[in-house]
C-alpha cells in the first residue's frame, strides 16, 4: 500500500500548482496511472478521498484512467498494446522492445476555481 | 468566482526520480555500484548478503542500508560479519524511497566498492520506487512458488538480475525452476537470472562475479 505516499506526492503537486494560478479551490483531478504504474486506482481513490479532507482539493473530484502497456519494437517498428505480459513483439519475436506508455503515474489536469 | 481547467503533466515520482538520479550520479562518479535488492519478506536478502560479504569481503570494499520496518536486526547481522551497515527503520512504510537513501549519503564512504540496499521486504510497492541503484535484483525463494514473476510483474520488469534463493529445497517441494526462469524473462528478456542457497553456497560465486563484472562496466564508463 504505497498509494498514500503517491497521493502525498500529489498533493504536494497540486498545492504547488494552485498556488501558482492563484486558485481558490481544486474541484477536479484527473490521474493518468498505466497499467503497469505499480499503483492500483481504487486505493487511491480510498487515499485521495483520506488525503482531501481540509486541503484546497476538499471537495475535489478524481477522475482516473487507466492507460494500457504500449511498446513499440525496435526492429520492426511496429507499436502494440499489451496486456499478457509476455514481453516479445507480436510481429518479429524481437525482446528489443521500447515502453511507449502504460508504467507511469501522471497528473493530467486539474479545474480550479479563480477570481 | 470561475472555473479554469489546467494542463498539469506530472509525474507522482517525478521528485522521487529526481533526487534518484542526483544519487546514482554521485555514486556513479566515485566508482559505486549500488544494488537495491527486492524481494518478499523471508526470500533470503540477507542470507544471501552474508554469503556475498564473505566471498567479496577479501578484495572489495563494501557497505549495507538495510530497510525494515522494524528493528536493528538485519543490519546486526551484517555488522557481525565486519561490514559497515546502517538500519533504515521506515515505522510502517512499505518501502524504501530515495529521499531516505539521500539522507545517509554524507556517511557512505566515498572508497567504496559495492553498496547493497536490502529494501523493506515486499514483491509490490519498492519496485515503483527508485533509489539510485545501479543493479536492482529481484529474489524469489522456492517456497513462494515459481509462478510469481507474472503475479508481481513490475518487480521482475524493472530489475536486471532474477536470483531464485533457497536451491536446496528444491528437491522438499514443487518449484517448477524452468517455469519460474521463463515466466521471469517472459516480463523481462534481459533479466539475467541466477540459482543461488544461501545454506550449500550454490551459485553465489556466480552472482559476485556478476557483480564485480558490472562494476567494471561502471567504471570502465567513467574512465
Amino acid at each position: 500500500m504505497h498509494e498514500l505516499s503517491l497521493i502525498a506526492n500529489l498533493f504536494e503537486i497540486m498545492e504547488q500548482k494552485a498556488k501558482e494560478k492563484n486558485a481558490k479551490k481544486i474541484t477536479y483531478v484527473k490521474l493518468k496511472v498505466g497499467a503497469l504504474s505499480g499503483a492500483v486506482p481504487d486505493l487511491l481513490e480510498t487515499a485521495f478521498d483520506i488525503y482531501k479532507k481540509d486541503t484546497i482539493a476538499s471537495d475535489a473530484k478524481l477522475e482516473i484512467e487507466t492507460v494500457p502497456l504500449k511498446l513499440k519494437c525496435k526492429e520492426c517498428d511496429a507499436v502494440m498494446e499489451k496486456d499478457d505480459l509476455v514481453l516479445n513483439c507480436e510481429k518479429c519475436g524481437s525482446t528489443n522492445l521500447e515502453t511507449l506508455a502504460g508504467t507511469d503515474l501522471y497528473l493530467e489536469k486539474m479545474e480550479l476555481e479563480v477570481d | 468566482m470561475k472555473k479554469k481547467q489546467v494542463m498539469i503533466l506530472e509525474d507522482l515520482l517525478g521528485s522521487n526520480k529526481k533526487i534518484a538520479g542526483d544519487i546514482r550520479k554521485k555514486l556513479t562518479e566515485k566508482g559505486i555500484l549500488a544494488i537495491n535488492l527486492l524481494s518478499s519478506p523471508g526470500a533470503g536478502k540477507t542470507s544471501l548478503l552474508e554469503k556475498l560479504v564473505e566471498i567479496l569481503r577479501p578484495d572489495y570494499k563494501m557497505a549495507v542500508i538495510e530497510g525494515d520496518i522494524e528493528t536493528e536486526r538485519d543490519a546486526e547481522r551484517i555488522r557481525a560479519k565486519g561490514i559497515q551497515a546502517w538500519q533504515i527503520s521506515t515505522g510502517g512504510a512499505c518501502h524504501l524511497d530515495a529521499k531516505m537513501i539521500g539522507k545517509l549519503f554524507s556517511e557512505i564512504p566515498p572508497d567504496l566498492d559495492f553498496l547493497f540496499i536490502e529494501n523493506v521486504g515486499n514483491l509490490v510497492c519498492p519496485a515503483s520506487f527508485d533509489l539510485g541503484e545501479s543493479i536492482r535484483c529481484v529474489l524469489l525463494s522456492i517456497p513462494e512458488g515459481d509462478d510469481k514473476p507474472k503475479k508481481y510483474p513490475k518487480a521482475f520488469m524493472t530489475s536486471d538480475a532474477f536470483i531464485i534463493s533457497k536451491t536446496d529445497l528444491l528437491n522438499k517441494l514443487p518449484f517448477h525452476i524452468e517455469r519460474a526462469t521463463q515466466e521471469g524473462l517472459d516480463v523481462n528478456p534481459k533479466i539475467k537470472v541466477f540459482k543461488t542457497s544461501a545454506v550449500d553456497g550454490t551459485g553465489v560465486n556466480e552472482f559476485a562475479h556478476y557483480l564485480i563484472e558490472e562494476l567494471k562496466k561502471l567504471r570502465c564508463s567513467n574512465a
